[in-house]
């Protein structure tokens, strides 16, 4: 037999003075980690499938489980890290693509930390959110200036379709089929009791889920899975996939053993088989074709929903902005390097597309020296990880902020970034019938709303703070901002001045 | 080192007055001057200034540029560029009257002009849009000149000290206006430019604002995409510009307007005290000009062609009391200083965070 060159991740810390042998980690674990042994009578663990999902630490009864990394250590060198030489160890083995989750892990700058907020001081009086309205509605859409008066004084305007928000919060693209059917429940549910929207991704609608269309977002995405008149009509607006942050340049891949009855009736594609999106819609090869998709959904749906096109942040973003607000959109989203993913090839995933806080900066900027900013509402994600990254980001000018990675951690997610796998213990990433139900849409849905509820309180402390009482005024307000420990190219880009300017 | 109005944002606190009358009688300017006086610690010395109303009815048909010039050479650019875009019926320097504290005056000139119809018709805007875009241009691109008062049969009377030493320097005195407004600058950080003192003014809007809006950066980032240059980086200009735009360019009344930037909470708008339709026109708004959406605390008078309106934030973070009189109506930041002007009027109330007082002159 050849040597295994890997050397699992996770050593499994058992404490037997506590381990009363239940055996519920043996239960939990879809790795297969624990088992009993009856000869030693005690729990063991083989770690070599270990990813560090917590489940088994999380419900242990008596605490008696730790995972902590493998303190096995190669040679040291500054070059060749362990990781570098594990992923080549892995392809000489395996001959494929190495494929992860979840967001960009690796150590770039995250910006949103480099960026401080203001508060009022005696020359403008903070505004108490406690005893004063605090507003953090928004509306998404295109916002016609234009307005009329007739003779008698009666203001006449023309509606654009739009969202209306009551927190600028909404969940970002998960597809059925890379979460959980329970999962997606979850989302639906909490964005209907929070006023907000979630998001099909690109797997169709189930059945189930039409009741909660006038809070679902369709997306459309380059393989056109589940995709028909209904599921257009059913929703609140729809979105053209052009991108992803985790994967810029590439479609999506749910592998045909995750295709089982229900997530093959609603994509529309037969049992087992894989579901390779294309890495462009092929009926865009360029901005004037996207127009036509548009204009085309838009008269599908009787112009009554606004159509929201998603980007990756990609190096010329401002450009490609530019163009999608010129295409009839009524809603850019633009997802940054860092957004999740239920699986990417690592290589595109870690070195591909940069910050949203750059990509938002530079689009924003552009579009209002274009003067079309009113023309669209953008949309950030990928990633937002708090509501002081949701006050920045609208300041910096986004109307609205997608999160996904968030939200699945309120449902239990913990990042294990394994979600490739299928074998998602928290019941989440998985389509295993005895995995799923681990999810409970009762308790998750709560727990989501929860999340999002914290925020919107946090968001209206720090804009009270501000002496702004609408997130409006706050909407690319960068005065609110300064930069710490960045340089002048990067304050320009952002738009901002240094702390202590 | 310091930087000046600008080149840097200087929060300022204040006092505002103003008065009008709506059969048009006009009133000595010396009236408004005593009103400030009575303010005095509302202001620090570091600005002062005026706009009268119908001071001009000699030229009334004309627009009367007062500006300010740093240098004679920004003078001779200014005049050449003014030669170029209008036919000037008449030039002179503004008189003024030395005074202890009012000292380091720039050079101030006054033109009546009327535009010149090849250039207006060339330029394919209305007689007020291009007015405005050259005034803007000059502003934005010619060093050390400063247009600060571009209406027609009105003027901006400005300088750095205090406001009732302003108006003797500017001998204010010597002009009656059927509406005044003035102001008196705190401002917590500059060295004092005149350009920068209040009223700011465009066409014939001006704007004396007491506050410090925090909604500053949303609006100027918003309102510069429609040919507006923030160059003073101060709340004034910028309310200006938002009136502008939302009454003259987009034809939007003046109750509305009130209704975009100091728009009532969504607690009210949802609690029915509006009709359907006025909650729908109401929502609209709310939606497509949330961006003109003017926060933290502000008192303004708008002073307008033919009237006035006043306007606090809609949470009322700055004090302002209006008061009437037979047909003149008063609004001043403290009840002291329209006792000054009128010691015995009809009614004085406190108006509401949101709700305008527009007045207009009968017709």
């Amino acid at each position: 037999m050849a040597i295994n060159y890997m050397n699992p991740l996770f050593e499994v810390v058992r404490n037997y003075d506590r381990c009363i042998k239940c055996r519920v980690c043996e239960r939990q674990c879809a790795n297969e980690v624990h088992h009993y042994d009856p000869d030693l009578d005690k729990m063991v663990a083989d770690e070599t499938n270990c990813v560090d999902c917590q489940r088994c630490v999380t419900l242990c009864p008596t605490r008696a489980l730790k995972i902590k990394k493998n303190e096995n250590e190669f040679r040291e060198n500054g070059n060749w890290s362990q990781q570098v030489m594990d992923e080549v160890y892995k392809q000489a083995g395996s001959g494929g693509v190495l494929l992860s989750a979840m967001g960009n892990p690796r150590e770039y700058p995250v910006y949103w930390d480099k960026i401080l907020l203001n508060a009022s001081q005696v020359t403008n009086p903070p505004i108490d959110p406690l005893r004063e309205p605090m507003e953090t509605k928004t509306f998404l859409g295109k916002k016609d200036q234009e307005i009329h008066y007739d003779e008698n004084g009666k203001a006449e305007f023309k509606h654009n379709p739009y969202l209306e928000l009551d927190v600028p919060v909404m969940f970002s693209a998960m597809s059925f089929g890379s979460i959980s059917k329970n999962a997606h429940e979850s989302l639906a549910r909490a964005a209907q009791e929070l006023g907000t929207y979630y998001n099909t991704g690109e797997g169709g609608l189930h059945k189930d889920f039409y009741k909660y269309g006038p809070n679902t977002i369709c997306q459309v995405a380059s393989g056109r899975f589940g995709v028909f008149k209904e599921y257009l009509d059913t929703g609140a607006a729809i979105e053209i996939k052009m991108g992803q942050g985790a994967k810029p340049g590439i479609g999506g891949h749910l592998p045909g053993m995750k295709i089982n009855e229900e997530i093959s009736r609603t994509r529309m594609i037969p049992k087992g088989t894989d579901a390779i999106s294309p890495a462009p819609h092929h009926d865009i090869y360029s901005i004037e074709d996207l127009r036509q998709l548009v204009l085309s959904l838009k008269e599908a749906t009787d112009w009554k929903k606004p159509v929201i096109v998603k980007i990756a942040a990609v190096h010329n973003v401002a450009a490609i902005a530019s163009g999608i607000a010129r295409s009839g959109a009524d809603i850019i989203a633009i997802d940054g390097y860092r957004g999740g993913t239920g699986a990417a090839p690592t290589r595109i995933r870690d070195n591909v597309g940069i910050p949203i806080e750059l990509a938002l900066a530079s689009v924003d900027q552009r579009l209002r020296d274009e003067g079309i900013r009113n023309n669209v509402s953008i949309v950030v994600g990928g990633s937002i990880r708090s509501s002081a990254d949701v006050v920045k980001a609208v300041a910096l000018g986004a109307d609205a902020v997608y999160i996904a990675t968030a939200a699945l951690l309120s449902m239990g997610c913990h990042l294990c970034r394994s979600c490739n796998t299928g074998k998602c213990n928290w019941g989440i990433a998985t389509q295993r019938a005895d995995l799923v139900k681990r999810l409970n849409p009762d308790i998750a849905y709560k727990r989501l709303v929860n999340l999002v509820h914290a925020w919107d309180h946090e968001i209206k402390e720090m804009m009270g703070g501000m002496g702004i009482n609408s997130l409006e005024s706050l909407r690319g307000n960068r005065l609110m901002l300064r930069g710490i420990g960045l340089n002048q190219k990067e304050l320009d880009i952002l738009g901002i001045m240094h702390a202590g300017e | 080192m310091l930087k000046k109005e600008g080149e840097t944002r200087i929060p300022a606190g204040c006092a505002i007055s103003g008065f009008i009358n709506r059969s048009g009688r006009r009133t000595n300017g010396s009236v408004i001057v005593n009103s400030i006086a009575c303010m005095h610690d509302r202001s620090n010395g570091l600005g002062g200034g005026y706009a009268g109303y119908g001071i001009y009815p000699e030229y009334k048909d004309q627009y009367a540029f007062h500006v300010f010039y740093d240098s004679n050479e920004a003078r001779i650019k200014t005049e050449a560029f003014i030669d170029r875009h209008f036919d000037v019926i008449n030039l002179s320097r503004i008189p003024t009257r030395k005074h202890p504290n009012i000292t380091d005056e720039p050079l101030i000139w006054r033109y009546f002009v009327n535009p010149l119809p090849t250039k207006l018709q060339e330029s394919q805007l209305d007689e007020r849009t291009y007015v405005a875009r050259c005034v803007i241009k000059i502003n934005d691109k010619i060093d050390g000149a400063y247009v600060f008062s571009s209406g027609k049969n009105m003027g901006v009377f400005k300088a750095v000290g205090y406001p009732e030493d302003v108006g003797e320097f500017y001998r204010l005195d010597e002009y009656d206006g059927w509406a005044w407004t003035v102001h008196g600058r705190y401002p917590t950080n500059t060295p004092g430019w005149w350009g920068g003192a209040h009223p700011f003014a465009l066409l014939d809007y001006t704007i004396v604002h007491n506050g410090e809006i925090s909604s500053y950066d949303a609006n100027r980032r918003f309102i510069e995409m429609f040919g507006y240059k923030c160059n003073l980086l101060t709340d004034t200009e910028v309310i200006t510009y938002i009136i502008d735009y939302l009454h003259r360019r987009l034809g939007m009344p003046l109750d509305d307007v009130a209704k975009v930037i100091a728009a009532p909470f969504w607690s009210e708008i949802d609690s029915g005290r509006f009709s359907p339709e006025e909650t729908a026109k109401i929502r609209h708004f709310r939606n497509v000009y949330s961006s003109l959406l003017i926060t933290g605390p502000f008192s303004i008078i708008l002073g307008f062609n033919n009237g006035l309106m006043a306007l606090n934030d809609r949470l009322k973070l700055r004090s302002m009391v209006a008061a009437e009189k037979g047909d003149t109506v008063y609004i001043s930041s403290e009840e002291c200083s329209i006792r000054t002007m009128s010691p015995d009027v009809d009614r004085i109330w406190s108006p509401r965070g949101g709700e305008p007082i527009i007045v207009t002159l009968d017709k």
